[in-house]
């Protein structure tokens, strides 16, 4: 079975009842796409992330209700240096999509979504800790896996595996 | 006042600690506070090859290690875009389903040890014995199994294998009503779980729960139906859904799955087609050890799979499949070399947690560890 290209024309994609929500709304917001193997990914202007999440739930035809998953993957040393990702399914419609902000390396910061999907409490609270991104308006922005006096962030990778010794 | 549960109580299953703040008995708010098995898995993963993997992920959520090697399995060979041959399908669904059932057992034997039956607990360990003996006989490994590969599976099902899981798979209904009949109405255990612990259906969703604890509260999804992996959809199954949301429904949907569960090995064996147990994939899957022997082809295969890995195509998966507590996916990114560039595990008991305050608020003390156990927490797939 061979691997189809991805498509990346956003043209192309504008059915997907993710996509048509969101363009719909401000094209602006919506940076790349790409549908590559069977997953369609969103890029958005971080700025707009919790708007985009609010669309996305509350979308007529397909609410993406259930975030099924958040976390981060760190790019270093290339910039912009992080990408937070987040898994959304919609339960009704059996739908899923991967929406993505891109984030500096300097002092990564991005709005939270639990106002939108209260189960990102922790999964927030766990990219924080363990990347370091900040996330403004979370209500209780504390590390959950390491330490509180853990110092470093072991998922970057400028964090050796070994860690510190 | 503040009351501190854990991290060492033999009813959090595990290293969790609670945070009670209580008036009376009434619990007024909860807080759990995790970490205290966080190995860094994730971390780990970056700097193996991907068939390194494998192991690792049998030791994240260890009551069912089979279908953390399933979902690991799927998204890489997603990435891949390998073809998986019919009798490996066949036997991840035969062996996944005896996992699910394993992973019930304990937690059906537990949860009612929690509420005071110890009679279930060593009911369900006899019959949870078998299916560890299952997993021995196919794998080696009663915990720890690793038998699902990236392109197939580990080794041949060995001769006898099927006969006994046939007659497990015949006596096993049997099994299911002795607990129920001890617990399903039996008034002490319903006077500690009907009504207790309620999550609505709302709640539930917006908190994240998933699986069973989902489905108890009255939402139907099963990712085995909705978006059928490894040839799900050639089985025939029901989804157990209650609406009542407490204890008991979850307790109930539970039991329910176990027969569910019962009845797909027994089509599985029913069906179980011939053939090979490996994708035809001969850079990514190891060679027979017979082959290897005889082959200078396939020995060069086998010493470079082993010394340097195989590369996968650059790109990224979402693959989630249902496992016994339920979503459990995993999220890999590759840019094209031997080791993953980012392994994440998105465990449907650390889902599940951020609906237990919701559960355990305006309740009493007592009512935690039912609740607790109704959620079937595995702390290793918490933390990581």
């Amino acid at each position: 079975m061979a691997l189809a290209p991805p498509i990346t024309d956003i043209e192309l994609l504008r059915s997907h009842p993710a996509l048509a929500g969101l363009l719909a709304w401000n094209a602006a917001a919506v940076q790349a796409v790409k549908f590559d193997r069977d997953e369609l990914t969103i890029w958005v202007e971080k700025d707009a992330i919790r708007e985009v999440s609010a669309i996305l739930r509350d979308s007529a035809d397909c609410p993406f209700n259930y975030l099924a998953d958040l976390t981060c993957v760190d790019w270093y040393p290339s910039e912009p240096r992080f990408e937070v990702v987040y898994h959304l399914l919609s339960i009704s419609k059996k739908e899923r999509v991967r929406v993505k902000a891109r984030l500096d390396g300097s002092s990564p910061a991005i709005e939270t979504v639990t106002s939108v999907w209260p189960s990102a409490n922790h999964y927030e609270r766990e990219v924080f800790d363990l990347f370091g991104v900040r996330f403004t308006g979370h209500p209780n922005l504390t590390r959950i896996m390491m330490p509180d006096d853990w110092e470093g962030h072991p998922l970057r990778k400028d964090y050796p595996v070994e860690g510190y010794r | 006042m503040v009351l501190n549960m854990g991290p060492q109580h033999p009813s959090t299953h595990g290293v969790l600690r609670l945070i009670l703040e209580i008036d009376g008995e009434t619990i007024v708010r909860m807080r759990p506070e995790i970490g205290y098995l966080h190995t860094g898995i994730e971390k780990t993963c970056e700097a193996k090859f991907y068939q390194q993997v494998v192991p690792l992920t049998d030791r994240i959520d260890y009551l069912c290690p089979m279908t953390n090697n399933l979902a690991y399995c799927l998204a890489v060979e997603k990435l891949l875009g390998l073809e998986i041959p019919p009798k490996a399908q066949w036997m991840r669904v035969l062996m996944n389903e005896l996992t699910r059932i394993n992973s019930h057992l304990v937690w059906l034997g537990t949860h009612a040890m929690d509420l005071g039956a110890m009679t279930v607990f060593l009911y369900c360990f006899r019959e949870r014995e078998d299916v560890l003996r299952f997993f021995e006989m196919v794998s080696g490994q009663r915990m720890m199994t690793s038998y699902f590969r990236i392109g197939g599976l580990a080794l041949e099902p060995p001769l006898g294998f099927f006969e006994k899981v046939k007659k497990f798979a015949d006596r096993f209904p049997g099994n299911v009503d002795e607990y129920e009949g001890l617990l399903t109405g039996n008034p002490i255990f319903m006077m500690r779980t009907k009504g207790v612990g309620h999550l609505s259906a709302e709640d539930a969703i917006a908190l994240g729960a998933c699986g069973p604890t989902l489905r108890g509260s009255g939402v139907d999804i099963d990712l085995r139906r909705d978006s059928p992996y490894t040839g799900y959809e050639n089985f025939k199954f029901n989804v157990p859904v209650r609406s009542e949301g407490d204890v008991f429904a979850r307790y109930l949907c539970r039991v329910a799955e176990l027969r569910e569960s019962i009845g797909m090995v027994q089509q599985a064996l029913a069906g179980m087609p011939e053939g090979p147990i490996k994708a035809d994939a001969p850079k990514v899957v190891l060679p027979d050890r017979e082959k290897m022997k005889t082959q200078m082809e396939a020995l060069i295969y086998h010493f470079k799979i082993i010394t340097e890995g195989f590369s996968v195509p650059a790109g990224e998966v979402y693959s989630a499949i249902e496992s016994p507590r339920g979503e459990m996916g995993y999220y890999i990114v590759s840019d094209g070399t031997a080791k993953p560039y980012r392994v994440h595990m998105r465990g449907p008991s650390y889902a599940n947690l951020q609906a237990l305050a919701k559960m355990c608020e305006g309740q009493l003390i007592a009512d935690v560890v039912a609740v607790i156990g109704s959620i079937d927490v595995v702390l290793g797939d918490i933390d990581r």
